[in-house]
């Protein structure tokens, strides 16, 4: 039997928001039982994603951001859109070290983080309509021995 | 954020407690900046044992406050990088501009530790 989950959330472009988010999703990935690096990978790309709708997408405005997660097997999805100002040059975007922004300290280093943290990325945008970045990862297995970890755990 | 001073080395230390995003970023810049000229420190250390996440929101922090340290005539150093922490760090190269220490190290005995 395949394990399938899924979920959907809708949050106001406000950047306390953003914890919320990873948060979320975080909590949702947990039944895979992930690693601590897995989890931390996933929950910086959706940081990076919810990020650039608020502070691009939306330009600080307030709009609605959409986060869908599934579960296929051991393959999480996550799909964040926002209904903002799109972007023009989305390989541009894509780029190391690119920025619209570069007079408030950002590094242009979004994109670059959610394709090396995840496995997949794909960003669909149309301008005046918004933004869609589209990720995956696949959870590895991992051989879990509670009684060793005890045991190491006591002795160390 | 705990921020401390040591009066004789002139090193500024902070202690950054929050998790560093795009919304808490801005009130850690504030305040940093706010001590580095407040002080003018010799040295001015990042310290990121308490940082229980990290995104790209902490490179153009830590740039910026290098900037800032290095125009004052300070040395502007991190310590205590957490794996995640350092995997960013490493990936943007600010590990390359950025010098990393080990300041338990190097003040052992002098410097007040707390005990549980």
């Amino acid at each position: 039997m395949i394990n399938e989950n899924e979920m959907k959330l809708e949050f106001l472009s406000k950047s306390n928001n953003e914890a919320f988010a990873r948060i979320t999703v975080a909590a949702f990935v947990a039944s895979l039982d992930p690693t601590i690096e897995e989890i931390s990978d996933i929950k910086t790309a959706v940081s990076e994603a919810v990020t650039n709708a608020i502070v691009h997408g939306y330009e600080d405005k307030l709009g609605l951001i959409n986060l869908r997660c599934k579960i296929q097997d051991r393959k999480i999805l996550i799909e964040i859109s926002d209904n903002g100002k799109g972007i023009e040059n989305i390989e541009m975007a894509k780029q190391p070290l690119y920025t619209s922004k570069p007079n408030l300290e950002r590094s242009g280093m979004g994109f670059t983080i959610m394709e090396s943290f995840m496995d997949e990325l794909k960003v669909e945008s149309v301008l005046g309509l918004g933004t869609k970045v589209t990720m995956s990862k696949v959870i590895k297995e991992t051989q879990k021995n509670d009684e060793v970890t005890l045991e190491e755990a006591l002795r160390g | 954020m705990e921020v401390r001073y040591y009066n004789q080395e002139r090193l500024l230390l902070f202690k950054v407690t929050e998790e560093i995003d795009e919304c808490k970023v801005k009130k850690i810049r504030r305040r940093a900046d706010y001590e580095i000229e407040r002080f003018m420190p010799k040295r001015v250390v990042f310290d990121f044992n308490s940082v229980s996440f990290m995104d790209s929101a902490g490179i153009g922090m830590v740039i910026g406050r290098y900037k800032q340290t290095t125009m004052l005539g300070g040395k502007f150093e991190l310590t205590n990088l957490t794996d995640s922490v350092r995997k960013i760090f490493e990936m943007s190269g600010v590990l390359k501009l950025i010098p990393e220490v080990n300041l338990e190290e190097e003040f052992s005995g002098t410097q007040k530790e707390e005990v549980i």
